[in-house]
């Protein structure tokens, strides 16, 4: 047992941590709470469609931005996508970047965008590591017959 | 969880059934949980046109007259979609004379007043910024109770 409250001791201070860095924000709690018995994996079934989305949008982007005439509208539209999808699961720090980034797309800033993909790029990644941490401190509390702590 | 309100009542025929528009599939099954936690049945579109179709208002609505299609209460319509925008999707619903009277939410993440405006002078019933919340959804299914009197159901609000 000692174990376990171990791990959701652990489970807590990770989640505040993260929410403090404002990796992420309270729409990731409202997506919690959204979860119940009749749809467990919700929250890692979201998250998982938007790394997957995330992936994609990142190759776009990086193509898009290396063409001999940039299409900014292209651009924009696929870091708008990125935007609305970061800002779905709480992913702050991934949507603060894409805001300055539709700004560079707007005045056409080529060097503005380039710093702007590889800021976004390692936001996503950063939350990518920590929430796949996170879900697997969850498998783990669950697995020793736990449950995990609900945070507010 | 407050899902045990639906114990003991017929709820099937009975729960109102949103049509959720929106082209992404993280929004759409966010905003499926949020009305399915709300006891509400949902139905979803990628896009304007596949919207329609379920409204009943796709390209064979000519010849038919009877449709049985699922009656839908509710749309809810992300604004920003690539081709017909939920703007156009609002006036297409207003301008049909069988789905008119449906009422439209349109969400988005951008508040701008110009593009609120315009939506609710096209008639949308309200206008949300997204991310949509569990609090805005709780609203609304009260708003669509009030509207359709089904025996014996008070919203509970909470």
């Amino acid at each position: 047992m000692a174990a376990v409250s171990q791990l959701q001791r652990q489970f807590v201070d990770y989640t505040t941590s993260l929410y403090n860095e404002e990796y992420l924000d309270d729409q990731f709690t409202q997506l919690q709470k959204l979860q119940d018995e009749s749809n467990p994996d919700f929250v890692v079934e979201v998250v998982s469609l938007f790394f997957e989305d995330s992936e994609k949008l990142l190759n776009n982007l990086a193509t898009a931005l290396q063409q001999t005439s940039v299409d900014y509208k292209q651009v924009d539209s696929h870091v708008h996508q990125f935007k609305g999808s970061s800002s779905s699961i709480g992913a702050k720090r991934v949507t603060n970047v894409c805001v300055h980034f539709r700004n560079f797309c707007e005045e056409k800033n080529l060097d503005g965008c380039l710093r702007c993909l590889q800021q976004v790029k390692h936001e996503y990644i950063l939350v990518r590591t920590k929430l796949e941490a996170l879900f697997r401190l969850e498998q783990q509390i669950l697995q020793a017959g736990g449950s995990v702590p609900v945070m507010e | 969880m407050g899902s045990s309100s639906t114990a003991g009542m017929n709820e099937e025929e009975e729960r109102p059934h949103v049509l959720v528009v929106d082209d992404s599939l993280i929004d759409r099954k966010i905003m499926e949980k949020l009305f399915t936690n709300s006891a509400c049945k949902v139905s979803t579109a990628e896009n304007g046109q596949k919207a329609l179709e379920l409204l009943g208002q796709g390209e064979d609505k000519h010849t038919n007259i009877n449709h049985q299609g699922p009656k839908i209460n509710l749309v809810v319509t992300d604004y920003c979609m690539p081709g017909m925008t939920g703007y156009d999707l609002l006036k297409k619903v207003k301008e049909s004379c069988d789905i008119k009277e449906i009422p439209v939410i349109i969400v988005s993440s951008e508040n701008v007043p110009t593009r609120i405006e315009k939506c609710l002078k096209e008639g949308a019933q309200e206008f949300i910024l997204k991310p949509l919340k569990q609090s805005d959804v709780k609203k609304l299914r009260c708003q669509m109770q009030f509207r359709q009197p089904i025996k014996g159901r008070l919203c509970m609000g909470r």
